[in-house]
């Protein structure tokens, strides 16, 4: 095994170029894992550790380039304004010791259906920026995730930030785990309410072989508030409504039996935690002063 | 391959590592401080936990070129550490006894407080609620239990653990205040 040490992001592209199977390391999270456990034996191990503008984060008026090495801890405690959907998935990583080292851009990395950053990105439309020594390109994350552990990158590509639009409206995560910390999901739900453009996201991880929205869901309740004109009375929304949003959320599932739960319990646990977060980011947009919620500036 | 690094203050180097050698494995086996424990070797039960650059982790899933040129806290020099901390902001440093070195606070108070059953998760606890005591000196409960939420004690005495916490807090505050 060689043990490649790039001191610029540069060095980095062209070491992946000249050994596209080297297994990039940042937080070590998972790729540690997998080598203690001897699971894995790459040729090359990339550690991306020693680049700096991996660790850090820009913002402009309307998207936070979030870089892929950003810790977890500090999306938690720089970004909750920006992000909160992806703040509070952060806050249900592991533990301290793991969300110091863990990022997004190894959750990306390793695409596992389970990964608790996904749903989060899924409903804020992120963009996921892959480079190469060949170039840069904006993978939207709607297409980033192409099978259980497999995503668009190629061979010689490695992630460089997230783009993540900034909340125009209230977001809420939840996940289903037997206690709160060092939990791997048994599943998880993430939505995002878009007040301006009168439009829902959705996120659903572990309850399919990809991280998966569940358009049809959202289709559904954007044409149904818009028919009770409820983003503009900021009306309670009926159960009925939110009781067929989460069943189309249910539906969108495509769970399998595992040590974690069973199929059947994902899918209604889904449904639940869609109906609740629904009604959370639905109360978050009834409380906001309704000048703002015009300009669906309600966070 | 060598790496070196830091280790409670003392620069060290190892030779013939392997590149997919942990952290922990370096500081047990190559280094000869084994008070950071191995046992999940999967960052599950925090009893690796030293501080990398000032951050608690999981010396488990820190590949051992990753700490190439940092700073490494390990159970061994929580004391001189936490004497530091004191000194800092004014107080006393760890007094030592009968030339037996001395104690962090944080250990002093485990002890007292019966924190300590068959010991394994100790250390892992002790680094992860020191850092906790040099952010948040003055800890709520739900502080502590989020703080060392990533260690698992299989004895089970978590009650006694957070009963330490509590007691090092506050003799931390006592001996600020002196």
């Amino acid at each position: 095994m060689d043990f490649l040490r790039p001191a610029s992001w540069e060095d980095a592209l062209a070491a992946k170029a000249e050994h596209p199977a080297a297994v990039p390391i940042a937080g070590g999270t998972d790729v540690m894992v997998e080598i203690n456990f001897g699971h894995r034996r790459p040729e090359h191990l990339l550690d991306l550790g020693r680049i700096e503008e991996l660790a850090t984060w820009e913002t402009d008026r309307d998207t936070v380039r979030l870089g892929a090495g950003v810790p977890y801890t500090k999306i938690m405690e720089s970004l909750r304004a920006e992000l909160p959907g992806l703040a509070l998935a952060s806050h249900t990583v592991a533990s301290p010791q793991i969300r110091n080292r863990g990022g997004v851009g190894g959750n990306l990395g390793t695409a596992s259906p389970a990964g608790d950053a996904h749903p989060a990105l899924l409903a804020a439309g992120a963009e996921v920026e892959a480079e190469s020594v060949r170039g840069s390109r904006l993978i939207p994350i709607d297409a980033f995730y192409t099978g259980v552990k497999r995503n668009a990158l190629a061979p010689d590509e490695l992630i460089r930030a997230v783009r993540i639009r900034k909340a125009r409206g209230p977001q809420q995560f939840s996940k289903v785990g037997t206690r709160n910390a060092m939990v791997i999901a048994v599943c998880a739900f993430a939505i995002a309410l878009y007040p301006a453009e009168r439009r829902v996201r959705t996120g659903i991880g572990s309850a399919a072989p990809t991280p998966v929205r569940a358009e049809e869901a959202e289709a559904f309740l954007a044409a149904a508030l818009d028919e009770e004109r409820l983003w503009d009375s900021g009306a309670r929304i009926a159960p009925s409504l939110a009781e067929k949003f989460a069943g189309l959320c249910a539906a969108a599932c495509d769970p399998i039996d595992d040590v974690r739960g069973t199929a059947d319990y994902r899918r209604h646990a889904v449904g639940v935690m869609a109906r609740r977060t629904l009604t959370w980011t639905w109360e978050a947009y009834r409380a906001a002063p309704a000048a703002d919620r015009r300009e669906g500036g309600a966070v | 391959m060598r790496v070196h690094f830091t280790v409670n203050g003392r620069q060290h180097e190892a030779d013939d590592v392997w590149e997919g050698e942990s952290l922990l494995y370096v500081l047990r086996e190559r280094m000869g401080l084994p008070g950071s424990k191995n046992a999940c070797e999967q960052g599950e039960c925090g009893s690796c936990t030293v501080r990398l650059d000032g951050v608690p982790v999981c010396a488990c899933l820190v590949a051992a070129g990753q700490a190439e040129g940092r700073e490494v806290v390990t159970v061994e020099g929580l004391a001189a550490h936490a004497g530091q901390r004191a000194q800092r902001s004014g107080g006393a440093p760890a007094r030592s006894e009968g030339g037996q070195a001395a104690l962090a606070p944080i250990q002093q108070a485990f002890i007292d407080a019966g924190a300590v059953q068959c010991g394994f998760c100790t250390p892992g606890l002790l680094v992860a609620a020191d850092e906790l005591l040099d952010r948040q000196p003055n800890p709520s409960d739900a502080d502590i239990r989020e703080a060392l939420s990533g260690n698992l004690c299989r004895c089970t005495g978590y009650e006694k653990i957070m009963d330490a916490v509590r007691l090092a807090a506050s003799r931390q505050g006592e001996a600020a205040r002196r």
